[in-house]
């Protein structure tokens, strides 16, 4: 029996789509902190970088986690589910070295930190696209 | 995924670690030592002590010295004072409370607690006595309590001076007195907010009108913000009677301890400086304190290194810092400082012994030693010399770390241990006291300022 795999017609459960935009939103407002403590050297914007990074990192495990049951459930015969977990995956590593970058002291974050909000953020916009490209109005997730 | 060559998890292993590889260390001792360039990777270099108990383990001392435990199981035991009599009054404590700022700051805090006495701080002055001069402290009582994290003693004539984490007071004192008359009078607020460094150092000037109080800052390197670094990584000197205070030197990061020197009436000051720029920054040292002088913290390190993590930079105040006189090592943690006198026997007559608590910054620990570093004509004269060792044994078990250093002009060295909280008294053995034969045992000359950290003149 053949096994049609429908590509249009794949679309990310609604859980995933909650955890990476949880994600994406506390990855978000790191990258705006950053910006902030890089134009104004207030040192508290960089402690609220290193938080809400930590958030997007424990929110993010769980978009991954979800992404991988994604692929269990697609038998990994879909190709933007796998490019997906890929993405979900990167965005929470780079991520990872981001908040350890953001560990150093004061200055040191800088401007290593703020580069890699600005590619955690891409990343995780990456994701969501992939995850929704495939997806038109009146579609039922 | 592809593979890693070994060669790329190496380098990723020394990019994690921060690069600290097995090499040996620069010669950091003296007045001009190497500072190789910065660097920190992702994760900074730790070892913290595993502690471990002495069992019938001694510390090592110099042949000719005997080294005996004078108090055990005091509650975290900082800084010592000898009074007149040769009674010994130790600080014991433990304080600060600065908020964690980051989630690295309860990681860090976490580890770090691993390598540190468990034990509740007494927040209380201990009184020792050793009535018949046999070298055992028979008496242990409690001489004052209920004090908020005490430090920095000293004695000028009849009034015992306790720095707190918040506050200097003072007791009145008469030798032989085993117990505080009554509660502490407070002379001055210290600078208390946060209390990064909360430990405040304390010396007794010679005129016996000024004392000088160690300030710490209140970050490593201003990650709490500018604003939390007002009236902080300074020396004050304050007026014993009135309480008035004014700044006598700016810079130094963390003055841990302070003394006089005998003769000159000099003030001389230990100091740790920063962390995570690497194994080998940034020298802790010795210096004598000059009035008005800026020593560099925040914004650079021993003279005009910059320092890159401090925003805004402040190219002035780089250009006015001052290089210290004596490199004693980066991340040893020299806690205690005191001149030694001739009663110590003549190879360690001149000079200072510094108690060094030892490293967590640094993947080969250092430190974990008492030293003494040989004077000449009044300034720092070669490497220093272990005098003290063994708190961290071959088994890679640390069994003590040194904090407050004092000479009993007796002829013995009192050094507390605030891991195995222990008091440790070192004394030169009958041989090798003969060996200076000036020596004035058990003589006490007329002395205006006793003070902590510091030989009684």
């Amino acid at each position: 029996m053949a096994v049609i795999v429908e590509r249009a017609r794949w679309v990310l459960h609604p859980l995933n789509a909650v955890l990476l935009a949880g994600a994406l939103a506390l990855f978000l407002g790191a990258l705006l902190s950053d910006i902030v403590y890089f134009r104004s050297y207030e040192i508290q914007w960089n402690n609220f970088s290193s938080w809400l990074l930590a958030g997007g990192l424990v929110v993010g495990a769980f978009a991954f986690l979800a992404a991988i049951i994604e692929l269990f459930r697609n038998r990994w015969r879909v190709w933007p589910a796998l490019a997906y977990a890929l993405l979900v995956l990167a965005t929470w590593i780079l991520g990872l070295i981001d908040e350890l970058v953001h560990a150093k002291d004061a200055w040191a974050t800088m401007p290593a930190g703020l580069v890699l909000s600005v590619i955690v953020v891409v990343l995780a916009c990456a994701a969501l696209w992939i995850a929704f490209a495939g997806m038109r109005a009146g579609d039922v997730p | 995924m592809n593979r890693l060559h070994p060669s790329a998890t190496i380098a990723l292993m020394a990019l994690l670690a921060g690069c600290s590889g097995g090499g040996a260390a620069p010669e950091q001792y003296g007045a001009n030592p190497q500072l190789p360039a910065q660097q920190r990777g992702l994760l900074p270099s730790m070892t913290i002590a595993k502690p471990a108990a002495w069992g019938d383990r001694l510390p090592t001392v110099p042949p000719g010295y005997t080294i005996k435990a004078i108090a055990t199981h005091l509650r975290i035991p900082r800084q010592t004072l000898v009074l007149p009599n040769g009674d010994i009054l130790v600080a014991e404590g433990r304080g600060g409370s600065a908020p964690k700022l980051k989630p690295k700051d309860i990681v860090a805090g976490y580890i770090k607690a691993k390598g540190t006495s468990s034990a509740k701080g007494g927040n209380r002055l201990t009184l020792l006595r050793d009535a018949d001069g046999d070298g055992t402290y028979e008496m242990k009582t409690v001489f004052a309590e209920h004090l908020n994290a005490p430090y920095g003693l000293a004695l000028i004539g009849d009034t015992l001076y306790v720095a707190d984490q918040d506050a200097l007071v003072k007791f009145p004192y008469t030798t032989g007195q085993t117990r505080a008359s009554g509660a502490p009078v407070k002379i001055t607020d210290l600078p208390s907010a946060i209390n990064h460094h909360w430990t405040k150092s304390l010396a007794a000037g010679t005129d016996g009108r000024y004392l000088y109080v160690g300030i710490g800052s209140n970050s490593n390197i201003t990650e709490r913000g500018i604003t939390a670094e007002v009236e902080r990584a300074r020396i004050w000197q304050v007026d014993a009677q009135t309480g008035m205070h004014r700044t006598y030197a700016t810079g130094l990061r963390n003055p841990t301890a302070l003394a006089i020197q005998p003769g000159t009436g000099a003030l001389w000051a230990v100091v740790n400086e920063r962390d995570e720029l690497g194994p080998d920054l940034v020298p802790d040292y010795l210096t004598s304190v000059r009035e008005g002088g800026f020593y560099g913290w925040p914004y650079s390190y021993w003279g005009q290194h910059i320092d890159p993590r401090v925003r805004p930079q402040d190219p002035e105040k780089v250009a006015a810092a001052i290089a210290p006189d004596y490199s004693l090592g980066s991340h040893v943690a020299a806690l205690g400082v005191a001149f030694s006198s001739p009663a110590m026997g003549a190879e360690f007559a001149d000079g200072v012994f510094i108690g060094e608590h030892g490293s967590w910054n640094r993947s080969s620990p250092v430190g974990y030693k008492v030293v003494f570093v040989p004077f000449r004509d009044g300034h720092p004269a070669g490497n220093p010399i272990d005098f003290v060792t063994g708190f961290r044994g071959d088994d890679g078990m640390t069994r003590g770390r040194p904090v407050g250093v004092t000479v009993d002009p007796r002829g013995a060295l009192i050094v507390a241990d605030d891991l195995s909280n222990t008091l440790w008294r070192v004394t030169p053995t009958a041989s090798s006291a003969t060996m200076a034969p000036a020596t004035p045992v058990a003589t006490s000359r007329a002395a205006p300022a006793s003070t902590a950290g510091e030989t009684r003149r």
